[in-house]
């Protein structure tokens, strides 16, 4: 009994803290260099590698068929113009969300607990952005005709881009979005390029990395600048990050189509998209930590932390639907009722009980804390919640549009082989992108680690 | 041009390397407090003491970036009033030509895209990157100023640079682990 005391409350210090303790500076840096520098590659590092490439090599096939016949390949048509593509836009653009809520709005607000997840969740973003920006392009049929109508440069035909236009503003957000989070990424990775550059082993390692380092030396001068340029990059990606769903929100809501034409969409979106972001960051990091016996950077705390921010943010996506429900009736305006009805009842009633059932009932047993402590259910319910968003922009876009105005224009729609070969090709860049990330980068910010290590171990002097 | 200085020989600086970063801010403000002012030191993370104890002043970081995020606002703006109430008018649905809301999202993302790009680049200009060579990395432990250890770093180019006294004074801190000369 005697020993039970001691180690129980060990125990429970593990799991608060941030970092396993024993760690210095030394250790942390060899553990996670190592990780980018090892010359043998695992065996399973190359299965998935290798099923992530076939997957994208489905997107690329989609695409050259795609090009060669037209967008009517995939399902889309009269009055569903909107189908699959614009769903996964959504859903892509949603997961890389959480990227930059992690690595900006949680620095903002000195979360330490970000510190170990914030470098793979940027990561997450770009590579979310990349497989969400191939859809809107591919949707426009003829991407390089489409470049006149969507970037402002001055052509020969004189013609400008219609700014009054929320598909407009889209290509801003997106392509701004995408900019900055890739700004923010590399400038977070200077430090730990040079730290890998110093420990490379290999001459060419060594050139590749110190080229990527461009002669970053850790001066004090450079720290100086440093922080600040760090600093005002979060300040300016927050509102970046809030808005670029709100505008994503706003294709839906500045048009008439019952179901879209909503001013809750802007919050709404929002918590959505960092609802599924940290989904994705749990489905990612739980399978990561164990891969590489990450368990003493990435603790429980940091996976509950994430399983409560998950909890929230569904509570408000759960509210968002409940409001849906109560304006559609409480407007009593006849197309909204009906569409709310056609929702719940209507042919594509399953996918909306379905969307209840992932998004609205699953994650309240986060509530619970032996099921938030539980790497196998986290990693689960991260999964449903995936599968939840992608069936709540089905319900918002298909099943709005399926049921026009005038009985006469119904129809039906369902995504055809295409549409899934884009999909899961879309998946498959990702996680090929994904794989090729967590070899070659380090996937902890290894500067970022040093901070937050206790004074005794090298730490930061506190004053 | 690189012989500056009292009678210095060709070399980048004197270095002393240290295990704590107590002890490198410790050095830090020992070695200003004698007037040495070319002094840079080296750490495996930002220590906001360190620059202090350096005298180094605010970066002008912030106010760059606050005129490249009013470049960005301006510019986006002007160009979404230039095209579509001056150089192409069009009349959609009957809405003015200068519909100023509409223009509200796209001028909010030029500021922050602009603002963005100059913090990037920016910091990399105001700490001399890219910088294919620096003569620090001649010193055989300074690899492991992105691992766990500590510099200093007294530039021969300070005025009151002399290479032995100068030597004497970094090996006389508290905590020093060892003192080299870097060469250029």
């Amino acid at each position: 009994m005697a020993e039970h005391a001691p180690s129980a409350k060990r125990i429970q210090s593990e799991t608060d803290a941030l970092i396993a303790p024993g760690h210095t500076l030394a250790s942390i840096t060899e553990k996670i260099a190592s990780l980018a520098l090892k010359r043998r590659t695992p065996l399973g590092w190359f299965v998935g590698f290798g099923i992530s490439f076939l997957l994208l090599q489905a997107l690329l096939y989609t695409l050259a068929v795609l090009l060669f016949k037209g967008v009517g390949v995939w399902g889309i048509n009269v009055p569903v113009g909107w189908g699959f593509d614009i769903i996964n836009l959504v859903w892509w653009i949603g997961i890389g969300h959480a990227g930059t809520l992690i690595s900006a709005i949680l620095l903002l607000l000195r979360q330490d607990w970000r510190t170990s997840i914030n470098r793979f969740a940027e990561a997450m973003t770009l590579f979310a952005v990349a497989c969400a920006v191939i859809f809107p392009v591919f949707h426009t049929g003829r991407p390089w005709l489409a470049a006149y109508w969507l970037f402002p440069y001055p052509n020969t035909m004189g013609l400008w881009p219609n700014f009054r236009s929320p598909l407009i503003w889209d290509v801003f957000a997106i392509s701004t979005y995408g900019t900055v989070s890739a700004l923010f990424w590399y400038v977070g990775l200077i430090p730990d390029m040079a730290t890998l550059r110093d420990r490379a082993k290999s001459k060419a390692w060594k050139i590749v990395y110190g080229m990527a380092a461009m002669g970053w030396r850790g001066s004090a001068r450079h720290w100086h600048n440093y922080e600040s340029a760090y600093l005002l990059l979060a300040g300016l990606a927050t509102p970046l990050v809030i808005s670029v769903h709100t505008v994503v929100s706003l294709d839906f809501a500045a048009g008439v189509i019952p179901g879209w034409h909503a001013t809750i969409f802007p919050p709404y979106f929002v918590a959505g998209a960092i609802y599924a972001g940290f989904a994705m960051v749990l489905t990612l990091s739980i399978p990561l930590r164990k891969a590489y016996g990450l368990e003493d950077f990435i603790t429980m705390k940091h996976l509950e932390n994430m399983a409560k921010v998950m909890l929230a943010t569904g509570l408000i996506v759960a509210y968002g639907y409940t409001m849906e429900a109560f304006m559609a009736w409480y407007s009593g305006n006849p197309y909204e009722k009906f569409m709310m009805a056609n929702r719940m009842g209507g042919p594509y009633a399953v996918f909306y009980w379905l969307l209840i059932l992932c998004n609205v009932l699953a994650p309240n047993l986060l509530w619970i804390k032996n099921l938030r402590t539980n790497t196998t259910f986290l990693f689960l319910i991260s999964l449903v919640v995936g599968v939840g968003m992608w069936l709540e922009r089905f319900v918002i876009i298909p099943v709005s549009l399926h049921r026009d105005f005038l009985p006469s224009s119904w129809g039906s729609y369902a995504g055809t082989r295409y549409d899934w070969s884009a999909f899961l090709g879309t998946i498959g860049l990702f996680l090929t992108l994904f794989f090729l990330f967590i070899r070659f980068m380090p996937v902890i910010s290894i500067f970022e680690m040093r901070t937050i290590l206790p004074e005794g171990e090298g730490g930061e002097p506190k004053s | 041009m690189r012989r500056r200085g009292t009678g210095t020989p060709d070399i980048h600086g004197v270095m002393a390397e240290f295990n704590t970063p107590h002890d490198v801010v410790e050095a830090a403000h020992r070695v200003h407090a004698q007037g040495y002012r070319k002094v840079d030191a080296y750490s495996p993370y930002p220590i906001e003491e360190l620059s202090h104890a350096l005298g180094f002043h605010h970066s002008p970081l912030p106010l760059l970036v606050l005129l490249g995020g009013i470049f960005g606002l301006v510019a986006v703006y002007g160009l979404q009033y230039w095209s579509a109430v001056i150089e192409y008018p069009m009349n959609i649905g009957g809405r003015p030509l200068h519909s100023w809301p509409a223009f509200v999202v796209p001028t909010f993302d030029g500021t922050i895209l602009f603002a963005s790009l100059t913090a990037v680049l920016g910091v990399l200009a105001l700490n001399g990157l890219p910088e294919p060579y620096h003569p620090v990395f001649n010193v055989p432990t300074f690899a492991l100023a992105s691992r766990d250890k500590f510099f200093l770093c007294i530039e021969a180019r300070d005025p009151k640079f002399d290479r032995d006294k100068t030597r004497d004074l970094l090996r006389a801190l508290p905590g020093v682990v060892d003192v080299v000369e870097v060469e250029h």
